[in-house]
């Protein structure tokens, strides 16, 4: 096999620049991580320390195995929304007694832990990836269940805007009991009040450990019962965990304190005898040739200039080993062959934009790699497929959909890292976060939007213009420019890798140097699951 | 009497080894006989021949001289060594091998005997010439006469057991008051110790030396002495550190010390080695205190200064050979120090402890001589002498050894259960041990430090080294992920902690990589950057703020052992989760329902009976007595009166039970 050879100087005044652009954006990102470890501030934390509680992320670090790796998921959900920066949720992959769990814990203080929409998201992603990858499933449960607030300044303008229904809910119950009809083991540890609605978290589970005088399970709390029925009484009788472990069944192990009741979930999965299903890694796993350091330097910022991918390539696979497919034909998309800590992948990266050949070539290779039963690591730096009219007429939008058919019934598992642009059907070709992506993580320098924010503004433009016209109006250049720079600048922020990552459009921000160590535990993860190719994609239309 | 060709050890451990090894070089077959404990000792391995005993204790096996005998048979030994202790000084012993027609390899029977009783063996050695302190033999003594007698010698006055040694049956009366007591506590310890309660008065002599002179003879009715060793240093009166020659004896004392020891001897007919030992005081008079017919514990620090193998001459001259030597071909070649080293617990009044020695390593030492009966994975149990090693350095001077047999005993590597070793190297190195100033009182009065304290840095760097050591075994047992860097994050919420106890005190080292590959540690509160190194299997190298250190280091379950080159470091790891969280108590002293506590009638500590009152409780308008369900000890009340309790919940815990 190949390896890559470098051409950047890492000495040049370009990568130097662009490695502190790179490093101004993680250090936003890191102060935001920070925001997110805060939970629900300084109050909140101390009066849940106060209770002789443990704080989420102490739960989830006494859950894993002691110096195993743990890999966050969406760690800034719920940025730049109404929502904290983190969602009040910790959702992750880890390994418990040697077996790679999703780990999903409510952090009890941001709002009681309240499900959230942004909360809801993480979720059911934690529980798509338990499914996808056959992960068993651990969830810490504390939470004041459902978010009742309500806005009172417009009631009626908040409804009209409210597209979320009430009977759209409750979907993560059927995914718990869905886990265990497919032979994967959910654990539910109760910390704390698990109520109303929430009293089926554990109900859908398999295993659950209750805490003795801490957790608590039940339909209808005191006042309801009262309420309901004229009956008096207090939580403990009501749904406390000795009741549960003792006369309601709904407890399996009934644990004195929160440690005790992580080592009992330890136990459980130690006892699952898990066996992964994929063949797991087989290749030589030697360190890049190149740092992963140099990672920092090779995108700029504001993606203006171009980067050859095989850079990047050539610092995340093992020995910078990479064998390159058809790298005469279609070159603005690099395909081929390498490993990644020991585990075979096929890698499909973006050098321009999407053509004909290159879309072509991508089908080809999608269906190789599904022949051989080999994961695709996407490397997406993408403006789009190419338009005009030559281009149209040569079948863009049918060999575009070639390659999209291909991402779309392959199944091995896809794992995408957008590192630079992600633009309109781009992104879908490149297994964007819509097409069962097992992951989808993003560099900081990521822009995902449905075209590039200054093109968005320009069309709209257009379409302003040609408005005016056709209404026989005087365009107004003032105004247009007013409003040109006002589309282009939300257009701008709604594809940062922030704004993305906010709204659970991906799985997280990761620092670059991290991407080989990302790109190691999703596919360690995957191949939790068997790693089978399909033999059946649709029609590709010739 | 004809060369000896199989010779049978009647003795476990490192004296077994140390005759074997002169065995080997004189070409004599070796027997080993073993107790059950002892079937996996190197001495039972290296002997060519190993018989079982059948049993366990003493008593059992290496006591039994019938078994002994029988085995001497069956392996076809033609000789018995008796070693020291044990079978070494029964007279009854040696008659019946040398009536089983074998070669005893020690002085002849009547010897023993007439040595094995201390007013005996004064009044057989006295008229020989040899200095004695007046000494009264209290049977038969009425108080007042005691009291007169004691009197006479003058307090303070030392009461011991005729028959006994070791301490065992000793008494120091200080004035007239203690003196009844102490006669008939001596008395009864001696009869239970040595089945003799014969005591004698004697006066104490404070500030005295324990000096003792290595005798030897042959059947030709030679007899020559082979210097003094000095064996002062003393813990529960028995011997820790002794030298050879003392520091206290110059040319003219050692002559007539030598002359008395010879003169001694020589009045016994005396046929093999054997040792005089006197107390010197500080007007450099010397009493004679007793004699041992065996070869001594402390012999390597002759061997050392004198070059002659003692093993090798005992069996030459059991063999009827004449003694090798004459009196006037021994030298003294510099001086040598000995040092036991025990497993005790100098914390505890050095108390014997037993257990695993996980590792038994000694440092590689052309001048220090080591004699030890275990090796890594020995078991040392509770059925014999603690003792795991001697070491013995030898140099030209006094100083040099001691440093010598200090660094040597540091450097050692003996992980597993608590030694008397630090104590040791604080004594070696104690100015008033350097300055020659030791008595019998060196312990008590100069109180040499009892353990060590770990110097600026060590101890941070044992507990990283402890605790990196464990992150990268887990690292390596890890059954996925292998190639991902231990411990990585993408959101860093902490460090990853081990806790450990180092004696009583708990530290909490955390530890986090960093992308360059140095390590954000903290011990405690204080922050360290460190840098790891790859290191020779079982060790650690690390840089722990611009300092590099390797040290040996090694682990079994939850604890470890760090090897610094000033000593041992031992941590026991806090299990992340403890293994206790649930307790198992007898159901009577849980609450039986929720409710309150309305009195509670005993304390911790406080011996109950069956029945007995322990706590009332009152839950659903009655009262339930909690009595206590056998005789036992409270450990721990858990409730206090007028406090709440939920059904289950532990009110007390009895001494014994079971919190696992």
């Amino acid at each position: 096999m190949d390896t890559w050879k470098t051409r950047i100087d890492p000495q040049s005044p370009e990568f130097r620049e662009n490695r502190e652009g790179m490093l101004a954006l993680i250090s936003e990102i890191e102060a935001q991580l920070e925001v997110a470890r805060a939970g629900g501030g300084e109050r909140s934390v101390l009066r849940h320390k106060e209770r002789g509680k443990l704080l989420v992320r102490e739960r989830v670090e006494l859950l894993l195995d002691r110096d195993s790796p743990f890999l966050e998921l969406s760690p800034l959900a719920g940025w730049g929304t109404d929502f904290a920066v983190g969602g009040g949720f910790v959702t992750g992959i880890g390994l418990v007694s040697g077996v790679e769990c999703v780990i999903a814990a409510n952090d009890p203080t941001v709002m009681g832990g309240a499900i959230t929409a942004i909360s809801g998201k993480k979720i059911d992603r934690a529980l798509e990836i338990a499914r996808i990858n056959r992960l068993p499933y651990i969830q810490f449960v504390e939470s004041a269940g459902g978010d009742l607030r309500r806005g009172t300044d417009d009631p009626d303008a908040e409804m009209r805007r409210n597209l979320v229904h009430f009977a759209e809910s409750g979907r993560l119950f059927h995914d718990i009991t869905e886990l265990s009809a497919e032979r994967i083991p959910s654990v539910s540890i109760v910390f704390g009040s698990s109520t109303a609605g929430g009293a089926y978290q554990p109900g859908m589970s398999d295993y659950n450990i209750f805490i003795r005088g801490r957790s608590k399970v039940f339909l209808g709390g005191p006042p309801l019962v009262k309420m309901a029925t004229g009956e008096d009484s207090d939580d403990e009788a009501l749904g406390g965990a000795a009741m549960h472990a003792t006369t309601s069944g709904l407890a399996d192990y009934l644990a004195d304190d929160e440690v005790e009741g992580i080592r009992m979930a330890r136990s459980v999965i130690r006892h699952l005898n898990w066996r992964k299903l994929g063949p797991g890694p087989s290749l030589p796993a030697d360190e890049p040739k190149y740092s992963a350091e140099e990672l920092l330097g090779l995108l700029p910022v504001d993606l203006k200039r171009p980067m050859d991918i095989r850079e990047v390539i050539g610092r995340i696979t093992d020995g910078s080993r990479f064998e390159e497919f058809k790298p005469l034909y279609g070159t603005t998309l690099v395909t081929g062959w390498a490993s990644i800590h020991g585990f075979p992948v096929g890698i499909i990266g973006n050098n321009g934009v999407l053509f004909s050949d290159s879309s072509e070539k991508a089908a080809q290779f999608i269906q190789l790699c599904n022949q051989t039963d080999v994961p695709i690591v996407f490397l997406q730096n993408i403006t789009g497929y190419m338009v005009g009219k030559v281009y149209e007429h040569g079948g863009i939008v049918k060999n575009g959909s070639k390659m999209i058919n291909a991402i779309s019934n392959s199944k091995v598992p896809h794992i995408t890292v957008i590192v630079g642009a992600s633009y309109g059907a781009g992104n879908y070709g490149m297994s964007g976060k819509a097409f069962d992506t097992r992951f989808v993580f993003s560099w900081p320098t990521a822009k995902i939007s449905i075209m590039g924010p200054k093109q968005l503004a320009g069309v709209m433009s257009l379409v302003r213009r040609g408005q005016a016209r056709s209404s026989g109006r005087e365009f107004d250049e003032t105004e247009d420019a007013k409003q040109n720079a006002a589309v282009e600048d939300r257009a701008e922020r709604e594809s940062l890798a922030l704004y993305a990552t906010g709204r659970v459009a991906d799985d997280g921000l990761i620092d670059p140097r991290d991407t080989r160590t990302v790109l190691a535990i999703s596919l360690s993860a995957c191949h939790s699951n068997v790693v089978r190719g399909t033999d059946r994609f649709g029609v590709f239309r010739m | 009497m004809p060369p000896i060709k199989r010779l049978l050890v009647a003795n476990r451990g490192e004296i077994a080894r140390r005759v074997f090894r002169t065995c080997r070089e004189m070409g004599i077959s070796t027997v080993a006989v073993y107790a059950e404990p002892d079937a996996d000792a190197p001495f039972v391995r290296e002997a060519d021949i190993a018989v079982a005993l059948g049993g366990t204790t003493s008593a059992e096996t290496y006591l039994d001289g019938a078994k002994i005998i029988a085995a001497a048979r069956t392996s076809g030994a033609d000789a018995i060594h008796p070693g020291y202790g044990f079978l070494s000084e029964n007279d009854g012993f040696a008659r019946a091998v040398i009536e089983a027609g074998l070669i005893w390899v020690g002085p002849h029977p009547e010897a023993i005997a007439a040595m094995g009783d201390k007013l005996s063996a004064k009044a057989r050695l006295a008229p020989a010439g040899v200095p004695m302190l007046p000494s009264v033999d209290a049977s038969g003594l009425s108080a007042e006469e005691l009291a007169a007698k004691a009197q006479e010698i003058g307090y303070p006055v030392l009461v011991k057991a005729s028959g006994g040694g070791g301490g065992r049956g000793m008494r120091i009366v200080e004035e007239e008051g203690g003196l009844t007591n102490a006669v008939s506590s001596a008395r009864r310890e001696a009869k239970s110790a040595f089945g003799n309660d014969t005591v004698f008065l004697e006066r104490y002599l404070e500030s005295s030396r324990h000096v003792e002179v290595q005798v030897f003879g042959d059947k030709h009715g030679n007899v020559v002495h082979c210097f003094e060793r000095e064996c002062s240093i003393q813990r529960r009166h028995q011997k820790v550190i002794e030298e050879a020659p003392s520091s206290a004896v110059n040319v003219d004392l050692r002559r007539r010390m030598g002359e008395a020891a010879v003169a001694a001897a020589f009045a016994m007919g005396y046929d093999n080695a054997g040792t005089v030992e006197f107390m010197l005081d500080a007007s450099s008079t010397f009493y004679f205190l007793e004699m041992n017919t065996r070869l001594q514990v402390e012999h390597p620090v002759t061997e050392a200064i004198t070059g002659l193998d003692l093993v090798g001459e005992q069996i030459r001259v059991a063999e009827g050979c004449h003694l090798s030597f004459a009196q006037d071909d021994l030298r003294i070649n510099g001086h040598a120090i000995e040092a036991r080293l025990y497993a005790e617990d100098p914390e505890k009044n050095f108390f014997p402890v037993s257990g695993a020695v996980v590792q038994f390593e000694p440092s590689a030492s052309n001048s220090v001589r080591v004699d030890s009966g275990i090796e890594s994975g020995s078991v040392v149990s509770i059925y014999f002498d603690p003792m795991l090693a001697k070491l013995t350095a030898h140099a030209q001077t006094r100083e040099d050894a001691a440093m010598r047999l200090a660094s040597a005993l540091s450097q050692l590597r003996i992980s597993g259960l608590v030694t008397n070793r630090d104590f040791l190297v604080n004594t070696l190195r104690h100015p008033a041990f350097l300055a020659g100033n030791t008595t019998t009182e060196f312990i008590e009065q100069h109180e040499p430090a009892r353990r060590r304290v770990p110097e600026d840095g060590e101890l941070v760097f044992a507990l990283l080294a402890a605790a990196l050591t464990g992150s990268a075994a887990r690292a390596r047992e890890q059954g996925v992920l292998r190639g991902v860097q231990s411990g990585w994050r993408n959101n860093r919420s902490g460090l990853e902690t081990a806790r450990y106890t180092f004696r009583e005190e708990e530290f909490a080292v955390g530890y986090a990589r960093e992308r360059d590959g140095s390590l954000t540690c903290t011990v405690g509160e204080a922050s360290h950057r460190v840098r790891l190194f790859d290191a020779p299997e079982g060790h650690a190298t690390l840089e722990i703020d611009g300092l590099r250190r390797t040290a040996a280091v090694l682990t079994r379950e939850s604890e470890t052992w760090v090897q610094t080159p000033h000593g041992e470091i031992a941590l026991r790891e806090v299990p992340r989760f403890p293994e206790a969280a649930r307790e198992a108590v007898a159901s009577g002293y849980a609450a039986p329902m929720p409710g309150k506590v309305i009195s509670v009638h005993i304390a911790a500590g406080e011996a109950v009976k069956t029945g007995e009152l322990l706590i009332v409780l009152e839950a659903m308008k009655m009262e339930h007595r909690i009595t206590a369900g056998s005789d036992a000890t409270v450990a721990e009340v858990r409730v206090t009166a007028g406090g709440q309790v939920e059904a289950g919940e532990v009110l007390l815990v009895m001494e014994g039970e079971s919190v696992g």
